[in-house]
């Protein structure tokens, strides 16, 4: 069953068509992949869908309500949630701290001002918990913006998966990072999303890991839609093959 | 896991402070005893200019947003108290407190609506504006404000009548009403570390640190700082109430932007990165200008000497460097 659709979906830049009529769906508890070459329009389709640009034209349907003109908000509360390509935290909080604030904003509570924080231990426990499920427990009381590249990462998503999304969206979980650290951020954000039956869509370039943990994968390309199938699809298209992995892609 | 990390107060700071504010409290209630009347009138000055300073670094420090024109709402506060003493003959110290919140919370309600949409140096000219058209007004409309003759205030009576300055005014000012300063300081002090330390003052940390993710986990940026701007207004309106009685006059000066540079100054001498900051810094510009004043007539020259070199000297301010020098000591024990 659909969890999100788009029905052409157009957004420009002056004269640039960043997204083109694009008609895109994410299944409910499956992990997508969005891949294409730069300035294929991925990272704007997803900053449509998320509220951070509003589309030229077309509808995007959550969970069969329109969301297209609702507030960043509105879609959070809706169910969608997002990382960033650049991360993007609140560097001096603790990586804890971080955490908590989302599920204080998630519950409605961030605009208490009468109460001490601290003294909210249920908040602090989830937000604790979080941190556990996505291996940075150890870092807990270190700011945000003295952890590696990679914890930062983890952290990005962290922050995004403390909302409890339907959907996530990661866009470039690994990218900064380095070839060894890679595999062990998909393995934990992989684990938590499979384990808690939420979709993702995860913008990537590295092929391995986009042929290595998701269920389905969108090509991009100019703005448009070239090819959308299983991974064992995507590999033998070659339109994809031609355009976006090369000659490599077969290998996988 | 149960675990409030690190800036956030858990139970334990919440006693860490009370641990440093209980000994502090005690030596303010202890100087109208051990120091001449004189030092204590300039230290309730220091303390409601204080208030002033908290009041703005709630937007400066913990939301990152500097004005320039928080002068208007001390003059709010101030000129709301010389009204009231007008046109009600009012004389009671609660109602004019009662007076100058309704009043700064009707101004920066309307001007934080204008204001908080913008940020870095548009919101600071927006701010600044703005506490030029309240000037303007009480520079202008003196059949109501007095002009630059500015409003008269007498000395109020203090808890519903209970308290009055029949005698001695230099002795009510410098015991009485130094004390009630200190009382009302006292409850804006913990008030405010309530609200920095709340879940509303976290989601105001995160919009400093990063508005588009602040958004983006469910924090309505517009409204969050449309209500620090208010809470902030509120504080330094309140100051303004106090601070008047002390001086006896208001005039259209604590409306200048002159005069929210001085604010600014305050936080930024103090440091904007500590709770305690503002604080210090209003008390001890409080005493360099009373001094560099009596000192010499070109004071506003050897005032600004001595802010330029103490702040090349102490970039994070006085609080940032004692906090500094506190832990370099204790590493080297």
């Amino acid at each position: 069953m659909n969890l999100l659709v788009t029905q052409d979906l157009v957004k420009s830049f002056g004269d640039v068509r960043a997204v083109d009529r694009v008609n895109f769906t994410v299944k409910e508890r499956e992990v997508l992949a969005l891949i294409g070459s730069n300035g294929a329009g991925k990272t704007t389709l997803v900053n449509l869908i998320s509220g951070l640009f509003s589309p030229d034209a077309g509808r995007i349907l959550f969970r069969d309500q329109d969301v297209t003109h609702q507030s960043v908000h509105g879609r959070i509360r809706a169910g969608i949630a997002r990382s960033f390509q650049l991360v993007n935290l609140f560097d001096q909080l603790s990586t804890l701290d971080n955490v908590a604030l989302t599920v204080f904003a998630r519950q409605g509570k961030t605009l208490n001002l009468a109460a001490l924080a601290a003294t909210d231990s249920a908040v602090w426990d989830e937000a604790a918990e979080i941190l556990k499920s996505f291996g940075l427990a150890a870092k807990a009381s270190m700011m945000a913006g003295g952890i590696s590249q990679g914890e930062r990462k983890l952290l990005d998503v962290a922050v995004a998966y403390a909302l409890r999304p339907k959907l996530l969206f990661l866009d470039e979980p690994t990218s900064g990072v380095s070839t060894r650290e890679k595999a062990p951020i998909m393995d934990t954000v992989s684990s938590v999303v499979r384990s808690t039956g939420i979709s993702a869509a995860i913008i990537e370039h590295d092929m391995d890991v986009v042929f290595n943990y998701s269920d389905r994968i969108v090509a991009m390309h100019q703005g448009t839609i070239l090819a959308d199938g299983t991974p064992d699809e995507i590999r033998r298209n070659e339109s994809v093959i031609t355009t976006l992995i090369g000659t490599t892609g077969r290998d996988h | 896991m149960s675990v409030p990390a690190g800036f956030l107060p858990s139970a334990g700071s919440v006693g860490r402070a009370l641990r440093v504010a209980l000994p502090v409290a005690v030596l303010l209630a202890l100087v109208p005893v051990v120091l001449p009347q004189y030092q204590a009138i300039l230290l309730a000055y220091g303390l409601a200019m204080a208030i002033g300073a908290l009041g703005f670094n709630l937007l400066l420090g913990y939301t990152g947003l500097l004005s320039f024109g928080h002068s208007a709402y001390f003059g709010v506060g101030a000129y709301a108290v010389a009204l009231m003493v007008k046109y009600l003959k009012v004389g009671s110290m609660e109602l004019f407190l009662l007076g100058a919140i309704v009043a700064a919370v009707a101004v920066t309600a309307l001007f934080g609506v204008v204001c908080v949409r913008y940020t870095r140096i548009f919101f600071g000219i927006l701010t600044l504006a703005l506490s030029q058209v309240l000037w303007s007004l009480a520079f202008k409309f003196f059949w109501v404000t007095g002009g630059t003759d500015g409003l008269r205030v007498p000395t109020p009576s203090l808890f519903g009548g209970l308290v009055t300055g029949g005698g001695d005014k230099i002795t009510f000012m410098s015991h009485a009403y130094y004390y009630y300063v200190l009382v009302v300081f006292c409850v804006c002090v913990s008030l405010m570390w309530v609200v920095v330390n709340s879940p509303f003052g976290m989601a105001l940390q995160a919009i400093r640190d990063n508005e588009t993710r602040a958004e983006f986990v469910g924090v309505q940026i517009w409204r969050y700082r449309w209500v620090a701007f208010l809470v902030s207004g509120v504080f330094t309106g309140l100051a303004g109430a106090l601070w008047v009685p002390l001086n006896g006059l208001t005039t259209p000066d604590i409306m200048h932007w002159t005069f929210s540079g001085e604010i600014v100054f305050m936080t930024v001498l103090g440091g904007f990165r500590s709770f305690a900051g503002p604080v210090i810094g209003a008390i001890v510009f409080n005493y360099l200008k009373t001094y560099a004043v009596g000192y010499t007539v070109y004071w506003q020259l050897l005032l600004g000497s001595v802010l330029v070199a103490l702040v090349l000297s102490l970039p994070t301010g006085i609080v940032g460097t004692a906090g500094r020098l506190l832990a370099r000591f204790r590493e080297e024990r």
